[in-house]
């Protein structure tokens, strides 16, 4: 796999891990009823979270997160792999399975149904927060603020 | 003398039921739904996942609905499940440069890149019971600003650029666990941070404000707060390449403290850290004023023989669920020890009855 791929790759991983629940298979609809085979079973377990110390220095140990992650293989050959955030099986498996039918011919229909979407979601998510803090962002009027 | 140890059982299952039912509490009074402690009592949430040591908002609300509000109780059950999850790995470090800041603020700059950002603050409320909220139906709106997603530097670069404060910088070694192994001194400072993060709040803000007393001295600023998410990246070893596996909200919070220095070292500030599951202030900033007090050796500081400098102390006394389980030991069936305890004391007085005796003769 190139790096240009396995960018796109992690980006859609990324964007999948982050879903809301129930969501992805939604978007799916029809293509979540593809054949597959297991390779792993949905499994929640969990992972450890590290910072940096002062927030630049060595890492340590900031406490845990649950994840659930589970492997497929489609009719085709070929593999998925499903990294979700939280405890929902029927997640991870809808990420697995998104994850597959993007390395097939399918996979610009894909990203148009299921990973735009969420995409768009996403950063519509991030850009209302963002415009609600700047809201709260403080201008002292006594002063110039050498940016504006 | 051995003592009945079976029979409990119908009083124990009795007693359950009875809980159960006051859990639901009066049933004409609608029940309360997870998701609704996890939208309407975030803090008490973030709270539970801090201190349970698991991120999962889901969880921490179940958790709190089954203690009863009771968040000790609540980050137990947390801890307990954490225990039968399989570990799949470990995450890089979270880059909180790149934190999506909902707050921000600082105590020692007032115009600074980024801005002072308050976000959903108590600050500025007058903490006045607000009695509208008695009533439902109250839906209310944030403001909005134009503006972009971006970083926001980190306040401590600003100083770092002239060297007025101690910088800190990566090494590539394995943090100690206090999951995996126990907690043993000394602790370095990646484990005592694995163990201030988790601790108690109440205790963390105790040991932090005592320091402000004069027990220790930290003299801290808030050199920064902030609030925000970031993304938790994880190597998946069957692919070859890392991927964002999720995102978790923190609160990260740097003092800025007085000043070490040395013959070849001219003075510099120095740091304390906090960093927090959740949107939780209190003890991110205890949590740094903490972690300042414990590195006096590293600056070659006195000992003054405060609580707040001795390790042990502060570490082995700040996890709730160790406290709690200890404490609370005491009041199951101690039979068999009273017993002795009456046996003895029994004997003490026969005696020293005796030797009363034998002085009147």
């Amino acid at each position: 796999m190139g790096q240009m791929e396995t960018q796109d790759r992690q980006a859609w991983m990324g964007l999948l891990a982050k879903a809301p629940k129930g969501r992805i298979a939604d978007l799916l609809g029809d293509r979540a009823e593809t054949g597959f085979e297991w390779l792993r079973k949905p499994e929640v377990g969990s992972v450890m979270i590290r910072g940096r110390m002062g927030g630049t220095g060595s890492a340590f140990n900031l406490g845990e997160m649950t994840v659930t992650r589970c492997a497929l293989k489609l009719e085709a050959g070929v593999v998925g792999h499903g990294y979700v955030q939280g405890r929902s099986k029927a997640d991870s498996e809808a990420a697995a399975l998104v994850d597959a039918l993007m390395q097939t011919d399918q996979a610009e229909a894909i990203r148009a149904n299921v990973l735009t979407p969420l995409e768009t979601a996403q950063r519509e998510a991030r850009a209302l927060r963002t415009r609600k803090a700047a809201a709260t962002k403080v201008d002292f009027f006594t002063m110039a603020r050498g940016e504006d | 003398m051995y003592v009945a140890v079976k029979g409990g059982e119908r009083a124990i299952d009795n007693a359950h039921a009875w809980l159960a039912e006051e859990r639901r509490g009066d049933t004409t009074v609608a029940e309360l739904s997870v998701d609704q402690i996890k939208e309407q009592l975030k803090l008490a949430v973030n709270r539970v996942m801090a201190e349970g040591s698991l991120y999962d908002p889901d969880l921490a609300a179940l958790a709190i609905k089954q203690a009863r509000g009771d968040l000790i109780e609540a980050i137990f059950l947390i801890r307990a499940y954490r225990t039968t999850l399989p570990r799949f790995g470990n995450s890089n470090p979270v880059e909180t440069s790149k934190m999506a800041c909902e707050r921000r603020i600082s105590a020692i700059f007032k115009d600074l890149p980024g801005g002072q950002v308050l976000g959903p603050t108590f600050d500025y409320t007058h903490r006045l019971l607000d009695f509208k909220l008695a009533a439902e139906g109250e839906e209310v709106q944030a403001a909005e600003r134009d503006a972009e997603p971006a970083d926001v530097p980190h306040v401590t670069e600003f100083l770092n650029k002239e060297g007025l404060i101690e910088e800190t910088f990566p090494e590539e070694t394995t943090p100690p666990d206090l999951t995996r192994e126990p907690l043993e001194l000394p602790a370095e400072r990646a484990l005592r941070l694995q163990a201030l993060t988790r601790s108690d709040e109440g205790f963390t803000l105790g040991m932090a404000y005592s320091t402000q007393r004069g027990y220790g001295r930290t003299h801290a600023f808030v050199g920064e707060l902030r609030i925000g998410e970031v993304a938790v990246e994880m190597e998946i070893p069957e692919l070859g390449f890392a991927i964002e596996i999720g995102e978790v909200t923190l609160t990260e919070c740097e003092t800025v403290n007085q000043f070490v220095g040395s013959k070849s070292q001219p003075p510099q500030f120095t740091r304390g850290y906090g960093l927090v599951f959740g949107q939780n202030e209190r003890k991110s900033i205890s949590m740094s004023l903490v972690d300042r007090a414990l590195r006096w050796e590293e600056f070659g500081e006195d000992n003054e023989g405060v609580p707040a400098q001795d390790a042990e102390f502060v570490l082995y006394h700040g996890d709730n669920i160790q406290a709690t389980g200890f404490l609370e030991h005491i009041k199951l069936p101690h039979y068999v020890d009273f017993q002795a305890e009456l046996e003895l004391i029994r004997k003490l007085r026969a005696e020293a009855e005796g030797q009363r005796q034998e002085a009147a003769e």
